[in-house]
């Protein structure tokens, strides 16, 4: 399956603010522009955006899931680009993951990852090296 | 007030042990959505090779924000005042329940650029002298406007 040329078909994930609550509580990663809309408004944000480190997980996800072990990561390395915004409903926000096998180099294979939100990446230079087999 | 460059090249003294629990890693897991029973069930582990219940892959920021927070301390930055701009895991194994782990953070640069500091810090993250993850932390630091 990891050979050069290779598709991760699209996954889409939703983040609402439970879900932002959660991972902040299961990282300690407590910055309040993830979790109140004053402190986010005074960084000049439009509103609560969601952890990058989120965002970071959930790419992983998508090819962890597609590769079938999720202890297989050599590298992982992403840009940060445009805050995910995460409004106050049921809805929150939806991420797509897509991505693509750029090569296979000793038994390691390159996942370059897409990644966006409301039609507009959130990650670029996301690549995933992933060992092969 | 730009960030104090002196700081660049300081490595930190080890931070004390953090034991790798299993509930912990089920509780991160829980947290990204992701239902693997390698995070959960130590056969499902064993199984893909690994000695016990192994850690996603992003799992080892809980260790290195926190180590970490001692460089922004020192930089007199408070958490709120800064956005993730880049993030870079390099993995010799996945971090496995019953690991004690040890981090040693470095900063390895700051940058000034259209009036905010940028800071990269590289956190290696040990079991005993084994390298497991080497971490590296790219933060956009706002700038007073």
């Amino acid at each position: 399956m990891l050979e050069t040329g290779a598709v991760l078909p699209e996954r889409a994930f939703r983040i609402t603010r439970a879900d932002l609550v959660r991972y902040a509580g299961a990282s300690g990663d407590f910055n309040p522009i993830h979790w109140s809309d004053r402190v986010a408004a005074e960084a000049g944000l439009p509103g609560v955006i969601g952890h990058g480190m989120l965002t970071m997980a959930l790419a992983a996800r998508a090819v962890t899931e597609w590769t079938g072990d999720p202890g297989a990561l050599v590298a992982y390395t992403v840009k940060f680009t445009k805050p995910v915004e995460v409004p106050d409903d049921e809805q929150g926000a939806e991420l797509a993951v897509s991505g693509v096998v750029k090569k296979v180099e000793g038994g390691v294979a390159q996942v370059d990852l897409t990644v966006s939100a409301a039609g507009e990446r959130v990650l670029t230079a996301a690549r995933a090296q992933v060992r092969a087999g | 007030m730009p960030l104090d460059q002196s700081l660049v090249g300081t490595t930190y003294p080890p931070t004390s042990p953090y034991e790798v629990g299993r509930e912990k890693i089920r509780e991160f897991a829980d947290a990204i959505g992701d239902p693997s029973p390698a995070f959960r069930e130590p056969e499902a582990a064993r199984k893909l090779g690994y000695p016990d219940v192994i850690a996603p892959p992003t799992f080892p920021i809980v260790l290195t924000l926190d180590a970490s927070m001692v460089v922004l301390e020192q930089l007199g930055v408070q958490l709120r005042e800064v956005l993730h701009r880049e993030q870079r895991f390099e993995y010799a194994r996945p971090v496995t329940a019953g690991d004690q782990l040890t981090c040693v953070v470095a900063v390895e640069s700051i940058k000034s650029l259209a009036g905010n500091d940028i800071l990269t810090t590289r956190t290696d993250v040990l079991a005993g002298e084994e390298r497991v993850v080497a971490v590296w932390s790219t933060l956009v630091v706002r700038g007073e406007a």
